[in-house]
């Protein structure tokens, strides 16, 4: 009987122990599946931003052509002189406090304070609307006034608007998908979906917006301030 | 742990980070508006981005709180990006000091701003080239 048992739970050799060891029942992360799901796409997503970031650097090393000087034509002028990278930085403090209202929503969520957590997260995808407004006006600005296109520029080193346009449109695509996907998730939660299934629903949609926050932090720091 | 029904902390510690974010996004704009430049800026821009990035990814996201095997499965990937950096800086370098020295690129070329392209005053062609 012993030997039975042993032969039952104990390691197999060869190829059915190959599959035994990496298929068991075994759980890694004690976390509800959707939020482990989301942290391994932010990972992969991690990569794709990485990469376009890296090519720039390499673009912006190799070309010869000298680099525009990102202060001055991002400036705006309200009626006075042009304020350097104003434009910019409001919209990066926009999205830092749209992370401050998403955190906040995830904890309310977590109380099951669904009032709160729904206006939160409304609150939150208005400020990533606003953010994508201001993004297209920035970007009619260059295309319209300034004459930037992505194959060249009247500045200097025509990867400028290659780089610009495809960094800041992937990451305003990330925004607009966010916004859509908040909306759906703060109407589920008022709709009470989430009254059995828990409020980790919320917690894993932060996970993306903040996510967003955080590519905006690095190309706020490569694209507009180095 | 706190990962097992969810993650739930005191509501102060997210204002505070949320302050803290900013006073460094101000701080970096600062950078730029005071007109930093050279090692000093990189330094500032570059610490000023790694902490507010800590700060998100540690707080907002939970990073600091959740189990060890989650957290090395996300930063730990990430890490390889560095080799990656390190090969294609060294690689563009050698790029641009070909191009410089067979094919007659000017090293001392400046960009134009849009203040020289308008004919507006004050245009001072990449002064600010760095």
């Amino acid at each position: 009987m012993s030997e039975a048992t042993v032969n039952e739970v104990g390691p197999h050799d060869g190829v059915t122990g190959l599959v035994d060891d990496w298929a068991a029942d075994k759980q890694a992360y004690h976390v509800p599946w959707g939020k482990a799901m989301m942290w391994i796409f932010l990972v992969s997503d991690t990569f794709i931003f990485s990469c376009f970031l890296i090519g720039y650097l390499n673009v912006r090393i190799t070309t010869t052509e000298p680099w525009p000087v990102q202060s001055e034509i991002f400036a705006l002028s309200f009626g006075g002189d042009p304020i350097p990278l104003i434009l910019i930085a409001i919209m990066t403090f926009i999205l830092i406090t749209s992370s401050g209202t998403m955190a906040l929503a995830v904890n309310f969520g977590y109380r099951k304070d669904k009032a709160k957590t729904f206006w939160l997260i409304c609150a939150t995808a208005a400020f990533g609307a606003s953010f994508v407004g201001m993004q297209a006006f920035e970007w009619s600005k260059l295309i319209i006034d300034e004459g930037v296109r992505p194959w060249g520029n009247p500045f200097g080193a025509p990867q400028f608007g290659s780089v610009f346009f495809m960094v800041t449109g992937f990451h305003g695509l990330h925004v607009s998908a966010g916004v859509i996907y908040l909306l759906w998730v703060a109407f589920r939660v008022k709709k009470g979906y989430y009254d059995e299934k828990g409020f980790e629903i919320v917690e894993i949609a932060g996970l993306y917006w903040h996510f967003v926050d955080l590519v905006w932090v690095f190309i706020f720091a490569f694209f507009y301030l180095l | 742990m706190a990962s097992a029904e969810g993650q739930q902390h005191p509501l102060g510690i997210y204002y505070k980070i949320w302050i803290l974010l900013f006073v460094l996004s101000g701080f970096s704009y600062a950078v730029d508006y005071y007109n930093v430049q050279g090692a000093m800026r990189w330094t500032l821009v570059i610490t000023f981005m790694f902490l507010k990035a800590g700060f998100i990814v540690a707080i907002f996201m939970h990073a600091v709180w959740e189990r060890m095997a989650l957290v090395l499965t996300i930063l730990g990937p990430p890490t390889v990006l560095l080799l990656f950096i390190g090969l294609m800086s060294i690689e563009g370098i050698y790029t641009e000091e070909l191009r410089f020295a067979y094919m007659g690129h000017d090293r001392d070329a400046v960009a134009l701003t849009p203040a020289d392209l308008h004919g507006e005053e004050g245009g001072h062609g990449g002064e600010e080239e760095h």
